[in-house]
């Protein structure tokens, strides 16, 4: 797609003029710098194929991080009417429900500035991680229908956390609708012995510091403070989840066939949201969805013990809090403005976050006045940051706001220019201890094969979709 | 067979060129094992039959691969040979030969999720066939 395609609103949004069978405009929320990288990048074609989409509102849109996908762009967003409109698999992802959790603790950087190998280590050997890690609950296959029911509720039933940390999850850890019956049985297979496992490529846990505080009274209210002790989880359904997508991709494959839906990509394949096709995968994306939040939940005990134990420290010392978890794969049917009036629509969120602004009634009492909470991962060593949603992502975006800093770099020219170096030194020049299962994820998630974390946030804060509340320094790293 | 990796931003493509359309289909399934772990490291021990359908030769392909994907990711079985048996435009069955995973002997290089339709295709070149398919890792 070439430049002369696009055309710039104002300093952060460009736009795509519909052509051919584009039913809404793309739309575009990036930088000068930022777009200029997207050179090759055939995401904004992929933004404009998902406007083929029937029933789409408004705009596909493309956040900053948005890079090239396969069927919907990393990074996108696409809501639809609920009568007219459809669901799409892809949209939503393999990971379904991949998301982050971030854990504050009382403590500050010198507490275990000397400890913090120990911790690396203990945490690598303690949470399971790698290429199909098992974990160590095996889950009998009523059991298993219970966690794809109940979600974070299920982990914190079975002592693996507290009430609380269903508080700060996003929809409480539980999204309506689940049918297990509508899970495959290669699917429920997969998720068996999966619970509480870290995964591998680009997921990861990560010790961080709180650096910079920009949002002071954001930030009191998250409980967060300059040099405090921080843990980053980014995970999903782990094998459940892409089996999930995988079988109901496949099934709409023939369907959009059958009911003759013109698609520029058969990967965008999807179903009316009216059609019991389209209600039955909703149902199994809600089960996957909950299995992803027990997981992090399970990953969050796991955490815990491994910092009690090797702190020799009580729970009450630690402190560690669950700040909040937020998904980036998802389709949710959410109450949300457009045309000036509150609709109900169903938001994919492929590579995106949720962004809801001060007084939303879907956050905890205690972030009602700052909004909510949207954790940001950067790549490998980077650090994170947080930021707090906003009423003009609720209006402009469907409530929706960028989830990390995103690839540049494919991960074979990842492998080329990492060829002969080691990964683990030079992160440990920058002061970030790394632990991964396989060398090759070392390699191919090297920092420079992302974009700037920095500039992608700078983008979401000027154009009002989030606030920027603070910047957290890696410490260490496990991946898988 | 022969096949090479071609650049995707988020994932990774695969183009698999062979003499005839049997060869794409054979050549993807052993691409993908090889992309996974050394199969020089796999015994021939075991079979697993797959028998796909699909609406055109790429849909084949995609189904193909998702089957024989999952042959590792459900069940645990890597393949060193896959020789296929019946082919049509909408039907393909072919024979796995290989053995269940080993952690002691073969060292997995990468995850594979998922399979994806995004750009799959097969055509006919001037020395055969070729097929592209993209999976999602």
């Amino acid at each position: 797609m070439s430049d002369a395609r696009f055309r710039r609103i104002d300093e952060w949004r460009w736009e795509i003029p519909p052509s051919g069978g584009m039913r809404v405009p793309g739309l575009l929320y990036t930088s000068e710098k930022l777009l200029k990288g997207m050179g090759a990048d055939e995401g904004p074609k992929q933004v404009a194929n998902v406007a083929h989409l029937p029933g789409i509102v408004k705009a596909s849109l493309a956040m900053p991080d948005m890079h090239w996908g396969y069927g919907f762009p990393i990074g996108g967003v696409a809501a639809f009417d609920l009568d007219e409109g459809v669901v799409s698999p892809g949209g939503v992802g393999y990971d379904i429900n991949c998301g982050c959790r971030l854990m504050t603790t009382r403590l500050q950087l010198e507490d275990i500035r000397d400890r913090l190998g120990d911790l690396v280590t203990t945490l690598f050997q303690h949470i399971p991680s790698g290429v199909g890690s098992r974990g160590k609950l095996k889950l009998s296959a009523k059991e298993e229908k219970q966690v794809l029911g109940e979600g974070s509720a299920w982990a914190v039933r079975h002592g693996y956390g507290t009430q609380a940390d269903l508080e700060t999850t996003e929809d409480r850890g539980v999204m309506a609708g689940a049918d297990p019956d509508k899970v495959s049985d290669r699917a429920l297979e997969r998720g068996r012995d999966q619970l509480g496992t870290l995964g591998s490529g680009n997921h990861f846990l990560e010790i961080e510091v709180v650096s910079e505080i920009y949002d002071g009274t954001a930030a009191e209210a998250f409980g967060l403070e300059a040099g405090q002790i921080c843990v980053l989880i980014h995970s999903g359904s782990r094998g459940l989840g892409y089996q999930v997508c995988d079988d109901y991709l496949a099934q709409m494959v023939k369907h959009v066939h059958e009911i003759r839906i013109p698609l520029p990509d058969r990967q965008l394949a999807c179903a009316r949201l009216t059609s019991d096709r389209g209600r039955d995968y909703l149902a199994a994306m809600a089960c996957a969805a909950n299995y992803a939040w027990a997981n992090r939940q399970l990953l969050m005990h796991l955490t815990r013990e491994t910092f009690e134990k090797t702190l020799g420290m009580n729970p009450r010392d630690l402190g560690m809090r669950l700040l909040y978890d937020v998904c980036h794969n998802i389709a949710k049917i959410e109450t949300l403005p457009l045309e000036g009036k509150n609709v109900r629509l169903c938001v994919h969120r492929k590579g995106a976050t949720r962004a809801f602004p001060p007084g939303h009634p879907a956050l905890p009492a205690a972030y009602r006045n700052a909004g909510q909470p949207v954790l940001i991962p950067g790549d490998m060593g980077t650090g994170s940051y947080i930021l707090a949603g906003t009423e003009r992502a609720y209006t402009e975006t469907f409530g929706s706001t960028c989830h990390g800093a995103g690839r540049v770099m494919s991960r074979t020219r990842a492998m080329k220019a990492s060829r002969g170096r080691s990964i683990p030194g030079e992160m440990a020049a920058r002061g970030v201890i790394v632990m991964a299962s396989g060398r090759r994820t070392l390699q191919e998630e090297i920092p420079e094969a992302y974009k700037d974390l920095d500039d992608v946030v700078e983008v979401v804060h000027r154009a009002g979709l989030s606030t920027k509340v603070a910047r957290l320094r890696a410490l260490g790293c496990i991946k898988g | 067979m022969s096949y090479r990796v071609f650049d995707h931003t988020a994932d990774m493509g695969i183009e698999i060129s062979g003499e005839t359309i049997g060869d794409v289909y054979a050549g993807a399934a052993l691409a993908l094992f090889d992309l996974l772990t050394d199969t020089s490291a796999v015994r021939e021990s075991e079979e697993r039959t797959v028998a796909v359908e699909g609406e055109d030769e790429a849909d084949l392909l995609v189904n193909f691969l998702r089957e024989v994907l999952y042959a590792w990711n459900g069940e645990g079985f890597l393949a060193k040979t896959c020789a296929v048996r019946e082919i049509s435009p909408w039907r393909l069955t072919a024979v796995l030969r290989g053995e269940p995973h080993d952690p002691a002997r073969h060292r997995i290089r990468m995850e594979i999720k998922a399979v994806t339709y995004h750009q799959a295709s097969v055509c006919r070149t001037a020395e055969g066939w070729m097929g592209r398919v993209v999976f999602d890792v």
